[in-house]
């Protein structure tokens, strides 16, 4: 990891939004802001470091319970402030995607951080389901529970081409201590076998990816980057609320009928049994 | 003199533990309405393991069993905890996506069908990183679909425990049922102690782990809904009364102000007190797990 997680994720909340404050009541490490996206104002989210937490296992950009519960109040604002309109008129909700993991705390653990996780991934997916586009940009890490709790249940999902770029279920360290495999047999093992690649190359071939997105210097968006990133959101944003509110695009890229085969393989058997039954 | 009267009754009781993920499942159902679905003779096995030498199981370590509990509709979806440690790749999970789309489906035309999920896991399986966390990911979406038509009820029995990316989906199940000697969580003690140092927490202290993470305090914080005995007839009691009862008026991963209110009122500059905590939000007047 050569640079700290969470400034990309920073850096692009203000270049989209302008602003780099959390709101009245939130604590350091959530941004958010309904800030205008294209014509339409949309929800902008972000966790980023806070050294200040009183909570010690997220002060390097982890998820933790202040962070999942404050996501979910934003998103649940934004749902019950659009409930009686028409779906196409639903505020889009963007995830600026650049953490650590989640928080690996006795603190946590014991307050429940499960249930915080899962308040979020619910805040988010209920948004998705009631007709919200719910789009998530990976900046910088996309790592495992932190993951699932900001950003995992977006109906569309873009990411930086980019080498910082890094979505896996664990990092190298200890995937490699809990497989007993050795870091570099982790990395070989990575480029032949697509799920077990840190590469954003190879996660793109998984076939749950929207689009990636190419700039120079993730840490520092030029003004003509800023506006191919919104529009790649704006994108985005038309093409969930043309499509399903369920995650099923996610089978259905050419790179999914390639590499998820065995899921979709699973899924056609499951339901020719289950008619049957 | 009859043996019932010569021995306790939890001796003549029948452990739900002690049973495979296979039997587990089948011990729900109403009799002779049970059939296993995508069972290991389809021979569905990862296409992951195999080329990294590990031995794959044909039905990767993943039961869906479809039949009628209290002579309703509903899917039990059981995760053998002793295959890799019960943790979901990209065809357990799809499995499990699968069962609870299509529960939804029958649901939405009038059949409405339940989902039971016995979760022994550790989360997502290492060897198919990416792949497990996007099933967990879409496991999470399908049980909220499915919940607001009919229950979806967890179920952590033990001992493997109920860990990483599922215990969101336990999070956001309808109703959660859990064992004395289960334990849920999302991250376990050794990844703490891995992660965080031992200061932290000490995977090697037992009290600990199940001060925390045990049934009994789940249960007595409110996080989980019903404590129930190593029992399969009490199991399988508990989950025909939570079928019947149809979806809760509201669910916890929504109670989004209760509990960030009540994590604004801890104290973080030192350790919770487990029982402390339970008295605090008292959510149920259980006792024991105390150290």
């Amino acid at each position: 990891m050569s640079e700290h997680v969470g400034l990309r994720g920073r850096a692009w909340f203000q270049a989209l939004t302008g602003k780099n404050e959390p709101l009245a009541g939130d604590p350091g490490s959530v941004l958010a802001s309904n800030s205008l996206l294209g014509n339409e104002t949309s929800l902008f989210l972000c966790v980023v470091p806070n050294t200040e937490s009183r909570f010690p296992c997220v002060r390097d950009g982890q998820v933790g319970l202040e962070e999942a519960y404050t996501l979910a109040i934003r998103v649940r604002e934004v749902m019950a402030e659009d409930r009686d309109k028409p779906k196409s008129k639903k505020r889009p909700i963007i995830a600026l995607v650049d953490v650590k993991s989640q928080a690996y705390g006795r603190r946590e653990e014991t307050a429940g951080i499960f249930l915080a996780a899962a308040t979020s991934a619910d805040a988010y997916a209920s948004a998705r389901m009631a007709g919200h586009p719910v789009i998530s940009l990976v900046a910088g890490h996309a790592f495992s529970g932190g993951f699932l709790t900001h950003g995992y249940q977006a109906n569309r999902i873009l990411a930086f081409d980019d080498a910082g770029i890094v979505i896996h279920a664990m990092h190298k360290e200890a995937a490699a201590r809990i497989t007993r495999r050795s870091v570099e047999e982790l990395e070989r093992l990575g480029h032949e076998i697509a799920p077990m690649s840190y590469d954003v190359k190879d996660y793109a071939k998984l076939g749950l990816l929207y689009k990636l997105l190419h700039v120079e210097n993730p840490l520092q968006p030029t003004a003509s980057e800023v506006e191919i990133v919104k529009q790649g959101l704006i994108g985005a944003v038309q093409d969930a609320r043309s499509g399903l509110t369920d995650l099923s695009n996610r089978l259905e890229s050419d790179a999914a009928k390639q590499t998820r085969k065995a899921s979709i393989a699973v899924r056609a058997m499951l339901e020719a049994q289950w008619k049957k039954s | 003199m009859s043996t019932a009267e010569n021995f306790p009754a939890f001796v003549n009781r029948k452990s739900f533990i002690e049973l495979d993920g296979r039997a587990r499942a089948r011990s729900l159902f109403d009799e002779g309405t049970a059939k296993e679905l995508v069972g290991p003779f389809d021979r569905v096995q990862s296409p992951w393991l195999p080329i990294q030498g590990v031995a794959p199981q044909a039905d990767d370590g993943c039961i869906v069993i479809k039949g009628k509990i209290g002579g309703l509709p509903a899917v039990v979806v059981s995760l053998e905890g002793a295959f890799q440690g019960g943790s979901i790749g990209e065809v357990s999970g799809a499995k499990m996506t699968a069962a609870l789309d299509l529960a939804t489906k029958d649901s939405e035309t009038g059949t409405k069908t339940a989902a039971v999920l016995l979760l022994e896991t550790g989360g997502v399986r290492l060897q198919e990183a990416n792949l497990g966390l996007a099933a967990i990911a879409e496991v999470i979406s399908s049980i909220l679909a499915l919940r607001r038509h009919a229950p979806v009820i967890t179920v952590v029995a033990g001992t493997v425990g109920c860990f990483g990316g599922m215990s969101l989906a336990a999070g956001v199940s309808s109703y959660v049922i859990m064992t004395k000697e289960a334990r849920l969580g999302l991250n376990g003690p050794e990844v703490i102690e891995q992660e965080s140092g031992i200061d932290e927490f000490d995977a090697s202290d037992r009290a600990l782990i199940w001060a925390i993470h045990g049934g009994e305090q789940r249960v007595g914080i409110g996080e989980a809904d019903e404590l129930v005995e190593d029992d399969a007839g009490r199991i399988a009691s508990a989950i025909r009364s939570y079928v019947q009862a149809g979806p809760p008026s509201e669910y916890r991963s929504e109670q989004v102000k209760l509990n960030r209110d009540r994590i604004a009122t801890l104290d973080m500059s030192k350790q919770i007190d487990p029982i402390s905590l339970r008295k605090k939000w008292n959510g149920n007047d259980t006792t024991g797990g105390a150290r």
